[in-house]
């Protein structure tokens, strides 16, 4: 492993995310747009439960939602760097497609969890009340599922490598972990069918360890699908075989 | 001391022979050029040496290391400058150089001035902090070929570096290259479609269809075409042609009104003509062979007539292929 590179690799691209403004204007108004106009009218048609309204109940989703398109957009941006060349300066260095693969999760872990923590500050405005503790445990959270979502775009950008392919993974990917992901209603309230596919769905336990953190409910619909230590190994498993994963099929591909 | 060395090079790609059995050594120090026509393997070899793909058989070593068995090591000692661009449009061109230094651990220290240093010998020290999206064909090439640098490689590899850019960026860029090998100690090998740019290596390799057709040095090249053509124009013409016989046995023929003589060194024969032919010469033309007339000898076709269908559908077949693998 290369420390060097997997540094420059994130430098070059927090560099570029400080540059882009409009990337970053995009990527925060998505979630705030799901908040405060989906989940408003969605706020007076379910009942809140526990103390918890549905905004609340939401706003770990969002998290997640913020956090899932920033970090696979981040990995994503693989397809372009091989698209513009980029990529070849990078493979002819004399460093391990491990390396490569780390720098490029780390990239998506920061850029994302800078804007998973500034969506998380808004907390008042849907009415959670959090201490400084629950607001640095959800930002660690967040970096552990920033984590193992950008290595998973990782993989998905091993796969599909022309730049036609971003919508695709766009709309039959992201979308729909998106939605089975327990962000917009519970896991345990899914169909069978459904419910199965959430349960393969890496986001879901990354929105569950949210819910434990952010929202006081314990019991009935509301309340998180799965113990809080399940949730935390998951994520940290599936970091681990997206990353060597990657490394494989880079070594392979690239 | 050879620095690279191939011997019985293959490359396929599904039922295409992209480099068929090849085998050349290159000297360190050297300026190797690397000639043939759009799609005739030159790519595909450079990529074999730089690592990024694996032979079908046969071995490349550069700086004794192999290349499809420790491409870690080769990788260290080489610098690259590929046909399409590689850098970061959307960083400064102080930023990709760093990048590099980075990349290629270099110690911390010394990364600034190395990175100066790099711009300042291509000319761009007072652009750095310019996004490179902000530069012409020419700057991108040079800013490549100061970034191939940075971390002191043994083999500079340039794919093509003039192809795209006009004449006075091409003159330009040749400056900084033929400078290359005395102030940074690097052999340089280079492909290039272009034969009067290949002039400046020591030794030259030809290559069609995979295969080598000729090496050598462009001196020897370019004798294996016969010698310099001297063009005469005289008050005289039949005259003329007896006296060269006369004075300095030698064959002269007539084209045109023109007298025209096949002989080794024209530069040298042309004064003693004017000195014995008198007050006959009206005007003399010399015409030395050009590396375009090599390589028209040998394979019977200009190596830029363009065989545009043909080549991008192999090269599409080639990238088509890559892809599944």
């Amino acid at each position: 492993m290369e420390f060097n590179a997997i540094y420059v690799i994130v430098a070059r691209e927090f560099k570029k995310f400080i540059r882009e403004r409009s990337r970053l204007v995009s990527t925060l108004a998505r979630p705030l747009v799901w908040l405060f106009l989906v989940g408003a009218g969605l706020n007076r048609l379910v009942m809140p439960e526990g103390g918890v309204s549905y905004t609340q109940f939401m706003f770990p989703g969002i998290l997640g939602m913020t956090i899932l398109f920033s970090s696979i957009f981040s990995s994503i941006s693989i397809i372009w760097d091989k698209e513009f060349g980029f990529m070849k300066e990078i493979l002819v260095a004399p460093i391990s497609r491990l390396s490569i693969v780390l720098g490029k999760a780390l990239s998506g872990t920061v850029v994302s969890t800078i804007q998973a923590a500034i969506i998380l500050l808004l907390f008042p405005l849907v009415g959670l009340k959090l201490g400084v503790a629950e607001v640095a445990g959800a930002i660690l959270i967040c970096a552990m599922v920033s984590f193992s979502i950008s290595s998973f775009g990782i993989v998905l950008a091993t796969f599909y490598d022309s730049y036609e392919s971003f919508s695709v993974i766009m709309n039959f990917i992201v979308m729909p972990m998106f939605f089975l992901s327990g962000a917009m209603y519970p896991v345990k309230l899914l169909p069978a069918a459904l419910r199965f596919v959430a349960k393969l769905n890496p986001l879901t336990y990354g929105v569950d360890a949210l819910k434990h953190v952010l929202t006081p409910v314990r019991t009935g619909p509301m309340s998180p699908d799965f113990p809080i230590i399940l949730d935390i190994s998951v994520i940290l498993i599936m970091s681990l075989v997206f990353v060597l994963v990657g490394a494989r099929f880079f070594e392979r591909k690239g | 001391m050879p620095i690279i060395k191939v011997e019985n090079l293959v490359k396929r790609f599904g039922g295409i022979t992209a480099v068929d059995g090849i085998s050349f050594e290159v000297e360190e120090g050297s300026i190797f050029g690397f000639l043939g026509p759009n799609g005739a393997g030159k790519t595909t070899t450079i990529n074999i040496l730089c690592t990024l793909l694996a032979p079908t058989s046969g071995r490349a070593s550069v700086d004794g290391h192999d290349c499809a068995g420790e491409p870690e090591a080769v990788r260290k000692s080489i610098g690259i400058v590929f046909q399409d661009t590689t850098l970061d449009k959307d960083l400064t061109a102080y930023e990709n150089l760093s990048f590099h230094a980075y990349l290629y651990s270099v110690k911390r220290g010394e990364i600034k001035g190395r990175v100066d240093d790099a711009l300042r010998f291509v000319g761009l020290y007072e652009r750095k902090d310019d996004l490179v999206k902000k530069f012409s064909g020419g700057m991108k090439r040079r800013l490549e070929v100061g970034r191939g640098l940075i971390h002191r490689p043994k083999v500079l590899f340039l794919d093509e570096p003039t192809l795209g850019l006009d004449p006075q960026s091409r003159a330009n860029l040749w400056e900084y290259i033929t400078k290359l090998p005395q102030r940074h100690n690097v052999t340089i090998f280079m492909t290039t479609h272009y034969m009067e740019e290949a002039e400046v290596c020591g030794r030259i390799a030809i290559i069609d269809n995979g295969k080598i057709i000729a090496s050598g040095s462009p001196e020897e090249l370019k004798k294996t075409v016969g010698g310099d053509v001297i063009y005469l124009k005289t008050t005289n013409t039949e005259r003329a042609k007896e006296e060269i016989k006369r004075l300095f046995e030698l064959e002269a023929k007539e084209k045109d009104g023109e007298l025209y003589i096949t002989t080794e060194r024209g530069d040298a024969c042309i004064p003693e003509l004017i000195r014995g032919l008198k007050d006959m010469v009206l005007s003399v033309r010399l015409q030395r062979p050009t590396l375009n007339d090599v390589f028209l000898k040998l394979t019977g076709k200009a190596i830029r007539e363009e065989e545009g269908t043909d080549m991008s559908s192999i090269k599409e077949e080639v990238r088509a292929y890559r892809r599944r693998h």
